[in-house]
């Protein structure tokens, strides 16, 4: 008999629990990246950490309570915010020949790869995003990498890319794609990247 | 002063461009709605917006989307966010540098669904980036996610 009261005092709290107020609930994905990733769930000033692909966090009146969920159940519940997700930026990156205004021949076939992407894509916008190797100081690789970006957009402007759909951005020597000392010449760093979005 | 600079593309032979002398889109924008599905709205200053696809986004826009409604929006740090049925998602706040990565993005999702693919502000500073629901804030640290708020 007791038992039973017990039991129906426990049905009893899961239902009030189960009905009061908004359930909010947290499912971190696997990053195709294949990176480390975690979503940290911060609540009334304590942390629950989510590091492992389809760690849930739940968080109801009764607190929060970790749980397990699937590649199934995310998708029954959130397939479609995952179907509306749009598509990730495609990201090419364009070479100078030394001491020239010209491209690589690679490069050049990587551009017509570009229109591509471009013509893909619905709402197509494009960032130029130039890049500088390490000899100089920041002010003057900031400026040269945005001059890089903007001889780009212009010719990007003049094959017919709308003007409108282009922006322009100089990262300087911060982001090298091969990592050197400072004040080191590396032709694989003066390089200007296209973001299709 | 007007600088000129040419460039060889493949196709277009030489162009040659006063590429200073180029005015840039303007960068109020924080973002934009790429993907748009049933009903969506935007609400801006007082006024709701029809949430159609190429809509650019601002900060404080609140996105909504009715029982058959979802959209997609790409922020200028390349942060994806979509939001299923019945959903209200708030832009907070959001300030990006595109030169040094820095900034911040505050997005709150009130109810609805949500998935988030993080971008360079959070690449730069995981703290910088935060998706709050009505109890909880949610940091973000390189990631992938699904948020749910039921009512």
């Amino acid at each position: 008999m007791n038992k039973l009261v017990a039991r129906a005092a426990l049905l009893t709290a899961l239902l009030v629990v189960g009905c009061a107020g908004p359930t909010e609930t947290v499912v971190l994905l696997p990053n195709p990246g294949g990176q480390d990733t975690a979503v940290t769930v911060t609540r009334d000033g304590r942390q629950v950490v989510l590091a492992q692909p389809y760690a849930g966090a739940r968080l109801g009146r009764g607190g929060a309570e970790a749980f397990a969920s699937s590649a199934g159940q995310v998708q029954a519940r959130y397939g479609t915010a995952l179907a509306a997700q749009p598509l990730p930026p495609a990201q090419f990156t364009l070479f100078f020949i030394e001491n020239k205004d010209e491209l690589t021949d690679e490069s050049k076939r990587i551009v017509d790869s570009v229109f591509a992407e471009i013509a893909r894509r619905p709402i197509p916008d494009v960032i130029v995003i130039g890049h500088t190797d390490t000899v100089g100081n920041d002010a003057a690789n900031d400026a040269l990498s945005r001059q890089r970006a903007d001889v780009v957009r212009a010719a990007f402007v003049a094959r017919g890319l709308a003007a409108d759909k282009v922006v322009t951005v100089g990262r300087g020597k911060r982001e090298p794609a091969v990592a050197t000392g400072d004040g080191v010449a590396e032709a694989r760093n003066r390089r200007v990247e296209i973001l299709v979005r | 002063m007007t600088k000129t600079f040419s460039l060889r593309l493949g196709r277009g032979g030489l162009v040659v461009a006063a590429a200073l002398c180029v005015a840039l889109p303007a960068q109020a924008d924080v973002g934009q709605i790429k993907v748009a599905t049933g009903q969506v709205f935007v609400d801006r200053k007082g006024q709701s917006l029809p949430g159609r696809v190429g809509l650019p986004l601002e900060a404080d826009d609140v996105l909504r989307t009715g029982a058959d409604g979802s959209v997609g929006i790409t922020m200028r740090d390349n942060s994806l966010l979509s939001a299923g049925p019945n959903s209200i998602l708030s832009l907070e706040h959001f300030e990006f540098d595109p030169t040094t990565s820095e900034g911040r993005f505050d997005a709150r999702l009130q109810r609805g669904t949500l998935a988030v693919v993080s971008g360079r502000i959070a690449k730069k500073a995981p703290q910088a980036m935060t998706v709050r629901t009505p109890s909880a804030v949610l940091g973000v640290r390189g990631t992938e996610f699904v948020v749910s708020v039921d009512e």
